[in-house]
């Protein structure tokens, strides 16, 4: 499913001394397909932004009773929003949103803290009973398969960890339940906010894998929120840059990276690749590398094989 | 002179004992053995291991917080003891990871003023209190603001400041910038070092990132509830392979030496950003 936003403007508490622009007139494509990156310092519109994305925020135009404000006299009318996420148009009120929510899943920021149920089986199976049509409504044997799927691809055993009371697992694999809680309802597109926040290294090396592994396998597009600029530079095909409200670059890490003064200048900072390739760049030794890891490597130990022969 | 000193201190979780933390009750069984360390007054001290290798235990059994069941805890000289507890308490203060957990009141110098006012503090002696604390974190502007309108970094900073206000001697953080973003991780690492400098403050600080524990004068690393490690940082991540049997890693840094040594390019074992690109400079051209 492709995500297409066009002049998204979004206030909170509007018409209150509260009055805050989170987004202003955003457009944004992401293709299918893509493990996207959004980047942006806390208060940027972000996850506001994300928020649309599976009508939790809804567009004015979505709503019950709508009447599009009439544009001020000698005002040409502002361009009318845009937001679509495939086949659904999400500013048309007649948009079944049980459906798009079942096809974008959302992990929030620390997912684990919104574990409730009293085993991990019915923990995962809720959102596939929430989000089912009421004449639709899922056999137990249909449940108890999708549970045991979602949870293998989590990485977790359902004969295992199935009865046991998901407050009884460590950090890394309450996570994985909550993760499996989302993605139980097979979402095309799945977007997750900082998903390697607060765990360990080791931890953080496993959920990014099993980010890559859920994008192989069952979501086609996943969007990140993220914070860490080594994280985005190793994972993802593109980014968008939030700034108040507003998205002043969409590039591949290996184009927005290169260009360290305006992320700089944004109060962003860079992964550690490109900082490297830049106090190279200042002793007069060109590296062209995608600032993966990797790629960093490779680039730079072909110089010396090169000088050495 | 020690600020505090472990001697074959340990501690096990009882099944079901909870401490009145939900988070205790999953360690069923888990314990802390025979722990053995001190440190200096005036020192910084990292402390790094993976989840769940007892790091957070340590930060609670040193304010009794939890009580040891067998070994001697001594600050600065005194015995910790039933007794001596709550004399200690005032010069140990421990920031924890969510700073929505650890306020008080909906107002900035409230908030700040709890702590002061809970040892019965003169008044006057109160607000010079808040004053300094609120100075020393950057946040004298905010003395009047509403907590919930301040940012994560923000608010986790009026929360050193409240532990400032018992005028402590030693400081513990325990996963304290976990929850910010990159910024507010920085002012955080900002005033901590600055306390340690300037106010001579005893630091020890509980990280799961691996550049913060550069910072420190000395890292500790812990695995299943003992101590493996202690050395200057750089010492602790020059021994890879050690650590990654403790289920932790380098800084990117040090990763990408150790990528650039595997492939037969003779770089040091350096942490510094500008020293790496010149050896690289000199290994190319």
């Amino acid at each position: 499913m492709r995500i297409v936003a066009e002049h998204l403007t979004y206030t909170y508490n509007e018409r209150s001394p509260f009055e805050k622009r989170a987004l202003d007139d955003i457009s944004l494509t992401i293709e299918e397909g893509e493990f996207f990156g959004i980047i942006g310092h806390t208060g940027s519109g972000k996850s506001t932004f994300v928020q649309h994305l599976n009508g939790l925020i809804r567009l004015p135009s979505s709503r019950k009773h709508f009447h599009p404000k009439k544009p001020k006299r000698g005002q040409p009318a502002p361009p009318a929003p845009v937001l679509k996420v495939g086949e659904f148009d999400l500013c048309d009120r007649r948009t079944d949103f049980r459906a798009l929510r079942r096809s974008v899943g959302m992990v929030f920021q620390y997912p684990e803290y919104q574990l409730f149920a009293e085993t991990v089986k019915e923990d995962v199976a809720f959102g596939l009973k929430n989000f089912a049509e009421k004449k639709d409504r899922p056999r137990a044997e249909e449940i108890e398969t999708a549970v045991r799927e979602a949870l293998a691809a989590v990485g977790l055993n359902a004969a295992e960890v199935g009865e046991k009371s998901p407050f009884d697992l460590s950090g890394g694999q309450k996570r994985r339940v909550a993760i499996a809680g989302v993605i139980v309802t097979r979402p095309e597109v799945l977007i997750l906010d900082e998903p390697a926040a607060g765990l360990d290294p080791l931890g953080k090396r496993e959920i990014m894998e099993l980010l890559h592994e859920l994008h192989r396998t069952w979501c086609k597009t996943i969007v990140i929120v993220s914070h860490d600029m080594d994280e985005i530079a190793e994972n993802c095909t593109r980014v968008a840059v939030f700034k108040d409200g507003t998205v002043p670059y969409v590039a591949t890490p290996k184009e927005l990276f290169s260009h360290a003064e305006e992320l700089y200048a944004l109060g962003l900072d860079i992964p550690l690749t490109a900082k490297l390739t830049a106090a190279l760049a200042r002793r007069g030794i060109a590296i062209d590398c995608d600032f993966t890891t990797e790629d960093f490597l490779a680039k730079v130990l072909a110089l010396k094989k090169g000088g050495a022969s | 002179m020690r600020a505090i000193e472990f001697r074959d201190v340990s501690y096990t979780y009882e099944d079901g004992d909870a401490d009145g933390d939900p988070s205790n009750a999953q360690r069923g069984g888990f314990q802390i053995k025979h722990l053995n360390f001190a440190v200096e007054e005036g020192e910084f001290v990292a402390v790094l291991g993976h989840n769940g290798s007892g790091k957070s235990t340590l930060a609670r059994l040193s304010n009794r917080l939890l009580a040891a069941d067998s070994g001697e805890i001594e600050v600065f000289g005194t015995p910790l003891t039933k007794k001596t507890v709550y004399e200690i308490r005032k010069q140990i203060g421990i920031v924890f990871q969510n700073p929505d957990n650890q306020t008080v009141a909906s107002i900035v110098e409230d908030d700040v003023a709890f702590g002061a006012e809970n040892i019965g503090l003169a008044r006057e002696e109160i607000g010079a209190r808040i004053s300094f604390a609120l100075k020393a974190v950057g946040m004298e502007q905010y003395r009047n603001a509403t907590i919930a309108r301040l940012s994560g970094g923000q608010k986790q900073r009026v929360a050193i400041a409240g532990v400032l206000a018992l005028k402590p001697r030693i400081m513990i953080l325990d996963e304290s910038t976990a929850m910010l973003d990159p910024r507010g991780r920085r002012e955080i690492m900002d005033v901590v070092v600055r306390l340690n400098r300037e106010e001579k403050i005893t630091v020890i600080l509980i990280t799961h990132f691996m550049e913060e524990a550069l910072l420190a004068d000395r890292a500790i690393v812990m695995n299943r509830g003992e101590i493996v490690m202690q050395d200057k940082p750089a010492g602790i991540f020059a021994r890879h392979e050690e650590l990654l049997t403790y289920n932790l890693t380098l800084p990117r840094i040090g990763m990408i030496v150790k990528g650039l040594n595997a492939g037969g390019m003779p770089v040091s074992d350096t942490l510094d950003l500008e020293k790496l690109a010149g050896e690289i400079a000199e290994c190319v051209s």
